[in-house]
């Protein structure tokens, strides 16, 4: 036994009765800041702690998430991809109707009954939607997802990702680019002009170039290279747009399509500093779907929010939602624009954090930091932090500043409650009134409530497994 | 009548945040309406256009707009002054990282570097226990959980996951180790050697590492099991994986195993365990056969050829106690109030207790404090977990028993006191001061068993003198203490 090999290296947790003493034997000593646990009962801590699967079953899960790999391998209509019936519309984050939908869903949803044909006038679509005369589902169940509100309709054009270590599948919507947009809650003529170009042109030429080339692009290698170029992947996707645009150019530009278009096409992407986020969110999401269903695993599989209630999964509760009232976050505001005109936290891309980017790696991108008024010292804090919430460090999202220490990846619902730490997001804010689009961005927390839950369950399916 | 200031500036960038961030501070200034300091980009001039703040000719992506609106053309231009100011300002310089702390046994093995020996030891309150020394299980690492109140299921699966990872759980509700000379919670400093200690019974391997010591006998390790270890419940997990730890450590040439009796299966498979082990075993059982640490200590001596000393004490004269005088036992350590009413039961007969001998000599005392007032042979063990709710051990807070004594006193009941004191690491730097203070105010004659050496931080003769000249007769064999007492009561001569 390695115990009795040498005088050991103490590391104590709890009242400070004997730390004295040791130290003045000589012994080194290394006190943990221990707090009873954020949340949770006593039991169900206990349960879990020591549930004999959850080690094993935490590792299979985390070593499937780094496992999985991100290949562009397709741009097609949703209606195509997804079988998504007519009249019905993806969103973002947990199951919610029209009566308990954010303005900025509402306006999305009617900017999509505008966009697809299904109402002539604003008023048209609030009565048909009103009137359940449309079928709402989560993106997540459609392994899907969108950023802001999310959503998504059968005319819209998908990114279609491939990993190709399990022959899963993820999709995404593209990316509008900022400012008076669907995905913000905006639904006037200017969204809907762009959303039919996008489809008209974008998508098409997309799809040719996509489908034109050799390799596919490697997603999760432009996400890696990215976080070393001042991204996190979540809020701040500059560089990882430009390499898209540079993977693809040569592509595009070899399109049998008008030069003009063409140039619109490069210019869009050029020009939107979000464009790979849409790329970067389903990259993340095959690689937490292939960690779904692991019995005993108490790591976090979805974080997502529909603006009015935020909700997770893990890989040991399979499709439950946990769901709690979506927090509202704190930041930076565009224009004129304050605090009272944001709407709660929405959007499917927390499932950045949930991979281990974009917040978790906030020491990758000091500026971000900056939307809360913070330093160079908070953002390498955050992370630090992160890492005391999960699973593992992934080889593959390095962060150079910690010396290329591996991303915080795998969120483990224990931890959570032991630490009393909530994940850390980074977020873009949309209007609170339907059809203003994005009023900012900041940072923000999921309720505790949902982690609660979630750890209840957990305990629950351990004991009934014991 | 506002007015307002649009301007562009070429050959300056900066990020967006920043300059959100210049926007919000400037437009929080008494008299300013709005503000935009923004890149020109499409966005950025819709944005300044719904402002009424636009440029008149447009603006590139690369040009710097800075529009400000204010109440006056003072405010306006100190407001664009501060504009200029703030883009000037440099970021204070990051500093280095701010430590985060670290909140689990889990993240605190983590950062360790090396991977040399080390061990958690958790003293969290007993209904967290379990998660921090989970993690230490998982980490590879053995750990002391000093924490009591840990459910017993708790208990079995902690030390089986740690059977499983070759590591050793110490407890729960374990309070004196020593692991490679490294004395952990309540222990003596006793001289390193051959003797290897496995322990149900925390205060009984102080006395046994102390009498050892006294001999001139070292210990290789101590390591405690907790108390319930080797119940039926638990069935030894720990004793047997610390028999066959010690048994392979090179350190170690005998092995003793100290506890109250054991449930008669869990003797047999710990006999069973230890028979096969390549070194001698001894076990230092209290039981109605085996009552008595001392003697015990003293076969371990006689197994290694070494002589038995006469142990240290302070007797006294021989003062005998009044007639019909009865044996009132205070003791800090369950072990020694077992021991001393194992030795006394059979010459005094039935002793009520907190923790009796049989159940039906249970004292009925008020769990939530001592009452003596049960007349005849009491012995009361102030450490016992429903004494010790809410305050410190006895050992390192004597206020409850200073209490007792004083009752005592007052009651005028004929007795004679027998208590312990521990002495080392953890314990009341002084206990003597107050215990002789109180014992010369009590005027009963007294007994102490004083648990400790020489090298402790309170220094043994040190302790001795002191206790001896309030009146104390002072031994430090729990068992002679004990006899003593019994002398004195005029019940054994």
């Amino acid at each position: 036994m390695n115990l009795l090999s040498g005088p050991p290296t103490v590391v104590a947790a709890g009242v400070d009765v004997f730390s004295t003493a040791l130290r003045a034997q000589g012994a080194e000593v290394h006190e943990v800041d221990w707090r009873p646990p954020g949340f949770g009962d006593p039991a169900d801590l206990a349960t879990l702690a020591l549930d004999r699967r959850r080690a094993a079953a935490n590792r299979a899960a985390v070593e499937r998430v780094m496992a999985a790999g991100s290949q562009l391998v397709d741009v097609r209509p949703a209606r195509e991809v997804l079988g998504l019936a007519d009249r019905t519309l993806l969103h973002a984050g947990p199951p919610i109707g029209w009566d308990d939908a954010s303005g900025p869903l509402r306006g999305a949803l009617i900017g999509a009954c505008l966009f697809e044909g299904w109402a002539d006038t604003v008023e048209d679509a609030e009565g048909l939607l009103a009137s359940g005369g449309v079928a709402l589902d989560p993106c997540h169940h459609h392994r899907t997802v969108g950023p802001m509100a999310g959503v998504t309709s059968p005319s819209m054009w998908v990114y279609c990702l491939e990993d190709p270590v399990t022959g899963g599948q993820a999709f995404c919507n593209l990316n509008e680019g900022l400012g008076k947009v669907l995905r913000m809650g905006a639904y006037g003529d200017e969204v809907l002009t762009r959303l039919r170009w996008m489809r008209d042109v974008l998508g098409p030429v997309l799809q040719a170039a996509v489908r034109s080339t050799a390799e596919p692009l490697d997603v999760k290698a432009v996400l890696a290279q990215m976080l070393q170029m001042g991204d996190e992947g979540h809020n701040r996707n500059r560089a990882g747009s430009l390499m898209t645009l540079r993977e693809l150019s040569p592509a595009i530009v070899e399109v049998d399509a008008p030069s003009s278009d063409i140039a619109a096409v490069l210019r869009f992407i050029g020009g939107n500093e979000h464009f790979f986020l849409n790329l970067g969110m389903p990259t993340a999401k095959l690689a937490l779907d292939a960690a779904r269903d692991v019995p005993g695993s108490t790591m976090v599989t979805v974080m997502s929010r529909n603006g009015t209630e935020f909700g997770i999964q893990t890989a040991g509760t399979g499709d439950r939602w946990f769901t709690g009232p979506a927090n509202t976050p704190v930041g930076l505001f565009l224009g004129d624009y304050g605090p009272d005109d944001a709407n709660p936290d929405i959007g499917d891309s927390a499932i950045m954090e949930t991979y281990g980017v974009g917040g978790f790696t906030m020491a990758a991108a000091p500026a971000i930091v900056r939307f809360v008024g913070g330093t160079v010292p908070d953002a390498l804090a955050t992370t630090e932090r992160m890492y005391q919430l999960t699973l593992a460090e992934n080889p593959a999202m390095q962060v150079p500043i910690l010396g290329f220490r591996g991303s915080p990846t795998g969120i483990d619902v224990l931890a959570v409650a032991r630490t009393g730490w909530l994940p850390q997001i980074n977020t873009g804010m949309a209007g609170r009134v339907a059809g203003t689009g994005q009023v900012g961005a900041g940072l923000v927390q999921p309720p505790q409530e949902c982690f609660e839950q979630a750890l209840a369950a957990l305990a629950q399916e351990a004991r009934a497994a014991a | 009548m506002p007015v307002r200031h649009v301007s562009l500036r070429s050959g300056v960038y900066a990020d967006s945040v920043r300059l959100m961030q210049v926007s919000r501070d400037v437009g929080a200034r008494e008299g300013v309406t709005a503000v935009l300091v923004a890149m020109g980009t499409p966005l950025n001039l819709e944005l300044a256009a719904g402002m009424g703040l636009a440029p008149a000719d447009g603006a590139s992506p690369d040009q710097l707009l800075v529009a400000v609106e204010a109440v006056d053309d003072d405010t306006l231009a100190t407001a664009v002054a501060a504009v200029d100011a703030a883009l000037a300002a440099r970021e204070r310089a990051a500093g280095p990282a701010q430590a985060v702390p670290l909140r689990t046994v889990g993240a605190g093995l983590d950062a360790l570097d090396g991977d040399g020996p080390a061990l958690a030891v958790v003293s969290v309150p007993g209904q967290y226990a379990v998660a921090e020394a989970a993690d230490a299980v998982a980490a590879g690492r053995s750990v002391l959980v000093f924490s009591d109140g840990v459910p017993v299921e708790a208990e079995v699966a902690l030390k089986r996951a740690a059977h499983d990872a070759g590591v050793l759980v110490m407890g729960p509700d374990c309070g004196t180790a020593i692991v490679s000379g490294l004395a952990l919670g309540f222990a003596n400093v006793v001289r390193r050697g051959p003797v290897g200690l496995v322990a149900a019974s925390g205060t009984g391997a102080q006395q046994v590492s102390c009498l050892l010591d006294t001999a001139g006998v070292g210990v290789s390790h101590v390591l405690g099991v907790g108390g319930r270890d080797l119940s039926g419940a638990v069935g030894g997990l720990a004793t047997l994986d610390a028999l066959a730890a010690l048994a392979a450590d090179d350190g170690t040439e005998r092995i003793v195993v100290v506890s109250k009796p054991p449930a008669p299966a869990v003797a047999a498979a710990v006999s069973e365990a230890a028979r096969g082990l390549p070194v001698p075993v001894r076990s230092a059982v209290l039981s109605p056969e085996t009552p008595d640490l001392t003697a015990a200590v003293e076969g371990v001596l006689g197994d290694l050829g070494v002589a038995v000393p006469a142990w240290p004490s302070r007797p006294g004269d021989g003062t005998a106690a009044a007639p019909g005088a009865v044996l009132k036992g205070l003791y800090s350590g369950g072990t020694l109030a077992d021991e001393a009413m194992l030795l006394a039961a059979p010459v005094l007969g039935d002793i009520r207790s907190n923790t009796p001998l049989r159940p039906e000599l249970d004292s009925a005392l008020d769990p939530s404090a001592p009452d003596l007032s049960a007349r005849g042979h009491v012995v009361v063990d102030f450490g016992d977990d429903a004494l010790t709710v809410g305050r410190a051990h006895p050992m390192i807070d004597p206020t409850l028993r200073l209490e007792a004594i004083s009752d005592l006193a007052a009651r005028r009941e004929p007795a004679v006191l027998l208590l312990d004191v521990v002495l080392g690491y953890g314990a009341d730097p002084n206990p003597a001061a107050s215990l002789a203070a109180a014992l010369r105010a009590a005027g009963l004659p007294t007994v102490v068993a004083l648990i400790g050496t020489e090298a402790d931080p309170q220094c043994w003769s040190r302790q001795a003198d002191a206790l001896a000249a309030a009146g104390a007769h002072v031994f430090a064999s729990n068992a002679q203490a004990t006899r003593h007492a019994l002398r004195l009561l005029g019940a054994v001569q």
